[in-house]
């Protein structure tokens, strides 16, 4: 138990003006806007997003500066001030398929209609540092693959692609869109993508090869963890929330946990795509939908090996990952752990972490996670005064029983003694 | 969205559009109408909801910030606004710019000038496709041991 303590004011604001000192860091160096982490840190405002569970890229940047790039912080403050928010409702459900893609990869088919979008990705980098990067004057920043493999000479290659004229139309770049800033080779003469690609799970469902994802029976409201109390076995609903907002190192450990053996699963990335969608929201005063926008999003489908029943002939089987902005590893490793999720359902053994839905959900929390085991460090002063005096009692009651039993030790050694002494004849 | 009502078109249009972009919408009437606000600014969340597998059950993805407003212009009409976010000026505005467009013909300034945003923010979409599509390969499988 946790018997809270009063006191130490003056020490807590010292320490409040103290961390306020340390995230800025020294001073000699220009301060960071919450608008230069927004545009330069996106995949670091994506995660805060997805496990403080409120898009808004803003706040998640602001969150970032504030935590001193501690995304487990960042996260619990967008949890804390999404607290304060009133809830106008649910949006309809995004259509993925509508996408605006800027990336999508299957690697299950090489050709497939509307075809395979690298986009932006660190994939096909060689992990060499860009030291062109390190300059501090403001100019646009090259393109991570302009020095690839050229380590230092990367900047002749950088500075190349900065000679050429900037592009007019990428100048007007409206504030939703988002642009990088060289073009890649060909760009104009391009045209532009399919306007709606098909998921790849729908290309191989429409053979039958694929098992249905369909709404259940009247198409229910799902499960909102944050305002009822999840109970297990949980359903499909609250599983996909409950790892929407997880960890995505929790996610990634139990993932690879299930490709390594530690859960039944051969997967093939069907298509992991990301882009910009509408959300759509019906206003009761309205009662028609109002599109509120576009947010980014990555959606990974991850195609498993067979199920069949007697009804049912040997079909693929699928896993499902969908989160905020491009997060491509967190969205994978969502959909494998989505797959073996399914033990459950598909009568298979659920002998391993990934596939235990109590396991799963009780720990990929990582604000409460970090809360339970750093409130460790908080002052448990009652608590320990009395492990004190337990373990002080213990040893003196040790003591004493080992007192005692050398004395008793003694006195019957002592009557053995005595014993022989009286019997010296029976002793020889 | 398809299928949607011009007012639909117009309230998506002011979603997307920065501040800067309805302030200017806004700047080249002569004056802002008089109007009463009767819901001020608010912010507040849309809990986004997702289907599994893409089309399958609905789930909830997770909360995102909206910031809504309405306002009643001085012949009643009814102005709304509501955008992803948390710019409450902007929504203000942009409730403003609703009512006013229920009220404009076709031909109207207003509309002329939602349409340019239609234009340049359909213009951005096209051309970051044409930046993807760049991207676009063509793998090639080897045989092994061939």
């Amino acid at each position: 138990m946790y018997v809270a303590v009063k006191g130490g004011e003056a020490a807590i604001l010292a320490t409040h003006d103290l961390i306020a000192e340390a995230r800025r860091g020294n001073e000699a160096v220009p301060e960071l806007s919450v608008a230069q982490i927004r545009e330069q840190m996106g995949l670091a405002c994506a995660r805060v997003m997805n496990e403080g569970s409120l898009y808004d890229a803003d706040l998640a940047a602001l969150a970032l500066k504030q935590a001193q790039g501690d995304a487990i912080e960042a996260a619990f403050l967008m949890r804390a001030y999404r607290t304060t928010l009133p809830r106008f409702g649910s949006s309809e459900p995004v259509d993925t398929a509508q996408m605006a893609i800027r990336r999508r990869v299957s690697a299950t088919y090489k050709d497939l209609p509307g075809g395979q979008v690298l986009g932006p990705t660190y994939d096909y980098t060689h992990r060499l540092f860009d030291f062109a990067l390190m300059e501090e004057e403001p100019r646009r920043a090259p393109s991570p693959l302009a020095g690839e493999g050229r380590g230092e000479g990367s900047r002749d290659a950088a500075d190349a692609l900065l000679a050429k004229p900037a592009n007019e139309s990428d100048q007007c770049a409206p504030s939703s869109a988002p642009l990088g800033h060289l073009l890649p080779q060909g760009e104009k003469e391009r045209a532009p993508l399919d306007t709606t690609m098909p998921r790849v799970p729908d290309i191989l469902g429409a053979e039958g090869l694929m098992e249905a994802e369909e709404p259940p029976e009247g198409d229910p409201r799902p499960f909102d963890l944050t305002r009822e109390p999840v109970s297990f076995p949980a359903d499909r609903d609250v599983r996909l929330q409950a790892m929407a907002r997880g960890d995505e190192g929790f996610m990634l450990g139990l993932g690879y946990s299930v490709q390594r053996g530690y859960g039944n699963s051969h997967p093939f990335v069907g298509e992991v795509r990301v882009g910009e969608v509408s959300v759509a929201f019906v206003p009761e005063e309205l009662g028609f939908a109002v599109d509120l926008g576009e947010i980014t999003l990555t959606e990974c489908q991850m195609v498993n090996q067979f199920n069949g029943t007697k009804d049912v002939p040997p079909q693929f089987t699928r896993g499902y990952g969908l989160a905020f902005g491009h997060a491509e590893r967190k969205a994978m490793s969502m959909s494998l752990v989505d797959r073996a999720l399914k033990a459950r359902e598909f009568g298979e053994a659920a002998e391993y972490p990934a596939q235990q839905d109590e396991f799963v959900l009780y720990h990929s929390d990582n604000v409460e996670a970090a809360g339970f085991v750093e409130h460790l460090k908080l002052p448990h002063y009652v608590d320990f005064q009395g492990e004190l005096e337990l373990i002080r009692r213990i040893r003196r009651e040790r003591e004493q029983r080992l007192a005692r039993e050398t004395q008793e030790t003694q006195v019957q050694e002592t009557q053995a003694q005595e014993t022989q002494d009286t019997l010296p004849e029976a002793a020889e | 969205m398809s299928g949607t009502t011009p007012r639909q078109h117009w309230l998506a249009i002011l979603a997307r559009a920065s501040r800067a972009e309805i302030e200017s919408l806004a700047g080249g009437l002569s004056a802002l109408p008089d109007h009463d606000v009767l819901k001020a600014p608010e912010t507040g969340t849309v809990m986004v909801e997702g289907r599994a597998g893409g089309a399958g059950r609905r789930f909830n993805l997770g909360e995102a910030t909206v910031t809504r407003c309405v306002v009643r212009l001085g012949d009643g009409t009814m102005g709304f606004s509501y955008a992803l976010g948390r710019d409450g000026r902007k929504a203000r505005l942009a409730a403003v710019i609703d009512g006013l467009l229920q009220r404009e013909g076709e031909a109207g300034p207003l509309r002329s000038g939602v349409a340019e945003l239609a234009a340049r923010q359909q213009a951005a979409r096209t051309l970051a496709s044409r930046k993807a599509a760049a991207t676009k390969v063509d793998f090639f499988t080897l045989v092994r041991g061939a």
